[in-house]
């Protein structure tokens, strides 16, 4: 049951949805997508800690806690970020990054 | 897998942040239900309280080395001067921020505890001695900062400069977890000390030390990107311009002593067999980022943005004393360095609130021209943190950058103790403009700066420490030699 997927697949699926979620956090100029770039990011790190913790280190429990340390400081960072893009959207009534420019130099 | 055993858990070794943390969640309580609107002041006055208290419940913990919540928390010297100098960070910050927040409008209750939020992340990046509380620690002092960046809502260019900073941050907090994440697979452990045992027993063909190697890799970066080194320093001058003046003084001194703390002992407790990897990257990255955040500082006619990139600068020489930090000079270095640094430049930012009035900027160069005919003593102040950002003696910058760069030539790396020497005489350049505007120049008819009792007191103070370490410093370098006793990798 433990090998029936092998740990470097794991590891491949986690590397992807964090290059997928890197690229999108670069290549949007929407902010709520490039939020949610961020946010793969830190989730294909969850995968990684409960894989290595699965494969290697069954006898502790750090990749778990701290898969869920990560998802609760994830959610503390989505509920700011957020609000700020609401924040933003009130005054300058869009979310693409590139229109939100004042501050130059 | 084994039953679950908690740890046995020593409170003392962690109470100073215990008082900030407790304070301050009293506090937002307070503030909601019992402080008036109006009367938000009084906030302020109880946080500033509530940073004293930690402090003094620090001192009986002078001496005491120990570790606990099963090694993930640690208390030493080191971290104890680190916390005081935190604390008076907040302290300062808070204070200047007492009449600006009313002057600006955008006076919160909240804004106080957040501050207090912040520096106990900082404390904890300081005590830290596990990855996941290091993790912890910079997230607390980033999610507070995020907001507290966005404080000035709904003035545009602080919601931009917050929204700018989070995206960046949680882009940094995804490769520094991801870091953590390979670190863990190839070592079993997120605690400091086991890894770095773990390296030590390892050949340097080991794949798993090639995994550990790209997890540090990481890890580096996102920590290069919280402590402003180039070339992650992009976001810096907007971010500064754009907060709230106290917010941008917190954010200058707070986050690169929290980080570069937390760096110190992750480079000397996990990574030290493995200095000839990440020595060379660190010691490129710190030269560029004296150069850059030097350079860069010439081009601004603004003030403000001006200091911003002064504070890339000084990034730089901090990380002296952080690459060297094995040897005994480095660890004392990076405190007394963290500690003029504060001081200087929380004082420099204190002198731009008092010429900023509401709804205008007047962070111009030219709105300092002739300060000294309008309001002598604030433009003596402004001179004396401009002299000692410069590094002039007899002010405590100068032994600052004096002991960092002796630091660095002892430690190993005399090349770049010349490109700090180098870029300290462009950096010169700078910021004697500031003072010759000031000085040699007629005012050009603008109206006098406000001066109240917190700003007063907060140059006042900043300027005194400024001169007095500058002068007698022997005090000083006794605690940071004692403090840094117990590190030494």
């Amino acid at each position: 049951m433990l090998n029936a997927v092998p740990l470097p697949a794991v590891l491949t699926l986690a590397a992807a949805l964090f290059c997928i979620g890197l690229f999108g956090a670069l290549s949007r100029r929407n902010l709520i997508g490039v939020l949610m770039g961020v946010e793969l990011m830190l989730n294909a790190v969850n995968i990684n800690l409960v894989a290595f913790w699965r494969y290697f280190e069954a006898r502790y429990i750090t990749g778990q806690t701290f898969a869920i340390f990560i998802i609760a400081v994830a959610a503390a960072e989505a509920a700011v970020g957020l609000a700020m893009v609401i924040a933003v959207y009130r005054h300058y009534v869009t979310v693409q990054a590139d229109e939100i420019d004042r501050l130059r130099g | 897998m084994d039953a679950l055993t908690i740890p046995p858990v020593d409170l003392g070794l962690i109470a100073p942040l215990l008082v900030v943390v407790t304070w301050a969640t009293g506090l937002l309580l307070v503030d909601t239900f019992f402080i008036p609107v109006g009367r938000k002041k009084l906030t302020g006055y109880l946080a500033i309280a509530g940073l004293v208290v930690a402090g003094l419940v620090g001192l009986p913990l002078w001496g005491v080395s120990g570790s606990t919540f099963g090694g993930m928390v640690r208390l030493d010297p080191f971290a104890l001067t680190l916390t005081w100098v935190f604390l008076l960070i907040g302290i300062l910050s808070i204070t200047m921020s007492l009449d600006y927040l009313p002057r600006q409008d955008i006076e919160q209750g909240e804004y106080y505890p957040l501050i207090m939020f912040a520096v106990s992340g900082m404390i904890l990046l300081a005590q830290g001695a596990d990855l996941i509380v290091l993790f912890l620690g910079i997230e607390t002092l980033s999610i507070t900062l995020y907001i507290l960046t966005g404080f000035a809502y709904p003035r545009l260019t602080s919601e931009e400069a917050a929204m700018k900073y989070l995206v960046l941050g949680a882009f940094a907090a995804g490769f520094f977890v991801y870091g953590i994440a390979l670190i863990f697979g190839a070592t079993g452990s997120t605690r400091l000390s086991e890894i770095g045992a773990y390296a030590a027993d390892r050949d340097l063909g080991d794949t798993n030390l090639t995994l550990l190697l790209g997890g540090a890799a990481m890890v580096l970066i996102a920590f290069s990107f919280k402590a402003a080194l180039a070339p992650f320093h992009m976001w810096i001058p907007d971010v500064y311009q754009g907060s709230p003046t106290p917010v941008a003084a917190f954010m200058s001194v707070g986050t690169k002593g929290g980080a570069l703390a937390a760096l110190v002992r992750l480079l000397f407790e996990a990574l030290p067999t493995l200095n000839a990897y990440w020595l060379p990257v660190l010691a490129g990255l710190t030269a560029l980022t004296m150069v850059v955040g030097n350079l860069g500082a010439i081009a601004q006619m603004d003030v403000k943005r001006m200091l911003a990139y002064s504070s890339i600068g000084h990034a730089g020489y901090v990380m002296l004393g952080v690459m060297v930090a094995g040897e005994q000079r480095g660890p004392e270095a990076f405190i007394f360095y963290i500690l003029v640094y504060a001081l200087s430049n929380l004082g420099a930012f204190a002198v731009l609130i008092a010429l900023e009035h509401q709804g205008e900027e007047a962070w111009q160069l030219d709105d300092f021209a002739g300060l000294y005919q309008r309001q002598p003593l604030l433009a003596v102040a402004m001179a004396i943190f401009m002299f000692s950002l410069a590094g002039v003696p007899p002010t405590a910058g100068f032994m600052a950058k004096f002991y960092a760069l002796t630091a660095a030539w002892e430690g190993g790396l005399p090349w770049l103790a010349l490109v700090g020497v180098l870029t300290s005489a462009i950096a010169a350049f700078f910021y004697l403009r500031v003072i010759i505007r000031m000085f040699m120049t007629e005012p050009e008819g603008e109206p006098a700066p406000e001066l109240n009792r917190g700003l007063t007191i907060d140059i006042v103070v900043a300027a005194a420490g400024t001169i007095i370490i500058g002068l007698i410093p022997a005090p000083i370098f006794a605690l940071v030699e004692r403090s840094a006793v117990a590190l030494g990798g």
